[in-house]
């Protein structure tokens, strides 16, 4: 038997388990049941640190834990794995373990519409998914088996951040072909709209979400993304500001172009621009780099936003200019964290930190509408956690029983 | 009715490799091929142009004698079976394998026809309206296999469908698979690196070795009639016995091969069958002969000594050493053992009583033996 483990230190638990011993018949303390459709024996265990482990054959297993990491390296949204066990003996699969991702909600819960809601929740879930399909094409990763089941979702502000978990069907190329991405969308149509049909007839899917035409969405949302990000423009050559508005829409779809190509037309008149790298996750990065935070990037753009708004009342109050560093030190202290800090730890556990902070913003909006002027933050938290939080079911982790 | 047709089709990638160099091959309509080839002899590279997932760098790949080479997976029709396909626990039979086609907005009528036309054909009439729960596993293969069919596509793909099964599964669905597609009557590709799955399941099989066709041929034709070392020793298992040999004509216009210190005399239809080998005289070739033909009907015969006896319950798998050295194809060509002796297997009457240590006396089935040209591997003397 062989066990390959990242970080050992800090996973050391793994080593603990019953790993020689078929997974159907482990029971360590922690262990749930997976919900979801699967073709294969997955469990978690939940602890300090929780994990999913699947049972595979061993050559899938390796392959996966290879592909899981290949997408990590490539920043790509996707579980963390954890290690791998192979050899166990003849008969026996192998085991993939990855750590559980913290805040996912499968598909099953978050479209039954149970626990916080999400506006537009239909149209939010086909956006994270194309999303998704488009970020591993421009990677060169084929899928092959994109579905609600393979897919965990999280809140991310308004929307919702897609990661992909499950690759056993799963490429990486130099650069897909124009048939391998139709494919894989193909794929995808089909799968999504069985798994929304599927919830639809066990009488678990949300009002408001129609299967088929979600499924059929997924095309459109998924071309017009790719022609957004990959598209050729072609302009005058006196008319460069294009270059930079194209680059503003790059960044207002949450992605940076880390490389992009100009060439001009033989004639000297025209100007091409080619994007030829492009990278997600702009608003996050920046977020990173002013204040240390990790979120999601629809969240880091809301955060930014707010750092920005901080800033005017800062600039106004001093009466000069408050340099942005500044700025985001000052509202990462006086605001963001005096506003966590104001929830009972016990609620605070419940979603992300960006997250909490974010609805907080939303709840402030809909506050002061209501009030009809601005409604402190002080004054915004305490009837967030009364009114919101306090029954909302924790989304760390959440168990087949929550489900 | 559906043809595919591949008139040098090539692959070549950017980094200059060049997985297929030209393809020249026919799928007849309704007919099953199977692709078959050691790992990276491009038979999945075939099969990934004709879905349309690889671009093509040359030559023509027709279905129906339409061109398709610039279009897309969809345009081709074509299915590519078992791609992973979950059943869904909520959604009847009947569903699960009409779902897809609330895409292309086909009719309930419509539906309800083809549903009821191809539950017939996978035998699943009387389970139409259970869940996936209530149905056992080769009717639960059936359901995913019903989800492909409904399509009426031109053309099924499968690539290697059955390598995640487990041997007792793999057998089940592959007769499955046979049945299903004689029943249907769409024309298939089929790629696998399994000789024993090419074997049993195609009408033809083409094997491939980097990304070149080495035979295209029934399954009997290939294993009785391979036309070069690779596809002998390819093709079957155990793998056939190649060692090396001499020729020499005798007077009475048999054909002796020297085999090591021993001397196989090939006579009257056997000296006909193989009747290019006098072209040979006086010259080194690899010789070859099934474990089946040797030990039971023949006119020659070779001393060995056993090394192995392996009871398989039908037969016996002796292993034994000839005092000649081993002949195989390699990617270079043609390489010949630099021992002087090799191991060969017979396979015997499971009635023989055979240990290790003995010496025996195999007889040789003439008519069943093969040579091959030592510098092309080409197989001499049938033609």
């Amino acid at each position: 038997m062989r066990l390959q483990l990242v970080k050992a230190a800090e996973h050391g638990s793994v080593v603990t388990w019953p790993l020689d011993q078929p997974l159907s018949e482990w029971s360590i303390d922690g262990m749930q049941k997976v919900a979801g459709l699967h073709r294969h024996v997955v469990r978690m265990v939940e602890g300090q640190i929780s994990y999913v482990v699947k049972e595979i054959p061993d050559r899938l297993a390796e392959r996966e834990w290879r592909l899981l990491r290949e997408l990590a390296e490539a920043g790509l949204p996707t579980a963390e794995v954890i290690g791998v066990v192979t050899g166990r003996d003849a008969e026996a699969d192998g085991l993939l373990i990855t750590r559980h991702l913290d805040f996912s909600l499968p598909y099953r819960t978050l479209l039954s519409g149970r626990g916080l809601r999400i506006p537009y929740l239909g149209e939010r879930m086909l956006d994270a998914l194309a999303g998704l399909l488009v970020r591993l094409h421009l990677a060169g990763f084929y899928w092959g088996d994109c579905s609600l089941s393979n897919t965990l979702f999280r809140r991310d502000a308004d929307a919702l951040a897609a990661y992909i978990i499950d690759v056993e069907t799963g490429e990486r190329h130099e650069m897909l072909s124009v048939g391998q991405r139709r494919l894989d969308l193909q794929i995808a149509t089909e799968n999504v709209l069985g798994g929304l049909l599927d919830l639809q007839m066990g009488g678990l899917l949300a009002d408001g979400i129609d299967p088929v035409e979600t499924a059929l969405a997924i095309e459109q949302s998924y071309e017009q993304l790719w022609v957004e990000l990959t598209g050729v423009d072609e302009f005058n050559a006196d008319e460069t500001f294009r270059v930079d508005k194209r680059l503003r829409r790059l960044h207002e779809l949450g992605f940076d172009a880390a490389e992009l190509e100009l060439v001009t037309t033989v004639d000297g008149s025209r100007l091409r621009l080619v994007p030829r790298v492009v990278e997600h996750g702009f608003h996050a990065q920046r977020l990173r780099a002013l204040s240390g935070l990790e979120a999601g990037e629809n969240q880091s753009r809301r955060l930014l936003n707010d750092i920005s708004r901080y800033r005017a009342v800062l600039e106004q109050r001093g009466g000069s200019k408050v340099p942005e560093s500044v700025a985001a030190a000052r509202w990462l202290d006086e605001r963001f964290e005096r506003a966590l800090g104001a929830i009972p730890p016990e609620m605070a556990s419940k979603l992300e930190p960006a997250e909490l902070y974010h609805q907080v913003l939303e709840h402030r909006w809909f506050l002061s509408e209501r009030a009809g002027g601005d409604v402190g933050l002080d004054e915004t938290v305490a009837s967030y956690v009364a009114d919101v939080l306090a029954n909302a079911p924790a989304e760390q982790i959440l168990t087949l029983d929550e489900m | 009715m559906s043809t595919l047709r591949m008139r040098n089709l090539q692959k070549r990638y950017d980094n200059g490799f060049e997985a297929v160099p030209g393809l020249d091959l026919e799928i007849h309509d309704g007919e099953f091929l199977v692709l078959v080839g050691p790992s990276g002899c491009g038979k999945s590279t075939v099969l990934r142009m004709v879905a349309g997932l690889e671009d093509i760098s040359g030559g023509e790949l027709m279905i129906d004698d339409v061109v398709v080479n610039g279009m897309g997976p969809q345009q081709r029709d074509i299915a590519m079976v078992f791609q992973s396909y979950a059943l869904y626990p909520n959604m009847t039979v009947a569903d699960n394998i009409a779902f897809a086609m609330k895409l292309r907005k086909t009719d309930k009528v419509e539906t309800a026809a083809k549903v009821a036309e191809v539950a017939e054909l996978l035998e699943l009439t009387m389970v139409l309206d259970r869940k996936p729960g209530q149905l056992s596993g080769g009717q639960r293969q059936r359901v995913a296999m019903g989800r492909a069919i409904v399509r009426n596509p031109k053309l099924f793909l499968m690539d290697e469908p059955l390598s995640n099964l487990d041997a007792k599964l793999r057998v089940q669905t592959r007769a499955e698979i046979s049945k299903l597609q004689r029943r249907l009557g769409v024309t298939t590709m089929y790629v696998t690196h399994d000789q024993i799955e090419a074997m049993t399941m195609g009408d033809r099989v083409a094997v491939l070795r980097r990304g070149l066709l080495m035979q295209c041929a029934s399954p009997s034709d290939l294993y009785e009639s391979p036309e070069n070392l690779f596809v002998a020793q390819f093709i079957g298992s155990p793998s056939m016995n190649v060692v090396l040999g001499s020729v020499s004509v005798g007077d009475d216009d048999s054909i002796d091969l020297k085999v090591g210190t021993q001397t196989i005399s090939l006579i009257g239809e056997a000296a006909a069958r193989l009747h290019r080998l006098r072209s040979y005289e006086g010259r080194d070739i690899a010789v070859g002969i099934r474990s089946e033909a040797l030990g039971g009907d023949g006119t020659a015969s070779v001393d060995v000594a056993v090394d192995l006896v392996e009871m398989l319950g039908s037969e016996l798998l002796v292993h034994c050493t000839v005092e000649a050295p081993s002949v195989r194809a390699v990617d270079s060509g043609v390489e010949i053992s630099d021992h002087r002796a090799s191991s060969i297997v017979a396979s015997l009457d499971p009635r023989h009583t055979v240990k290790v240590g003995d010496r025996l006396r195999l007889t040789v089935d003439t008519l069943r033996m093969h040579a091959f040209d030592l510098e092309s591997g080409a197989a001499i003397g049938r033609q």
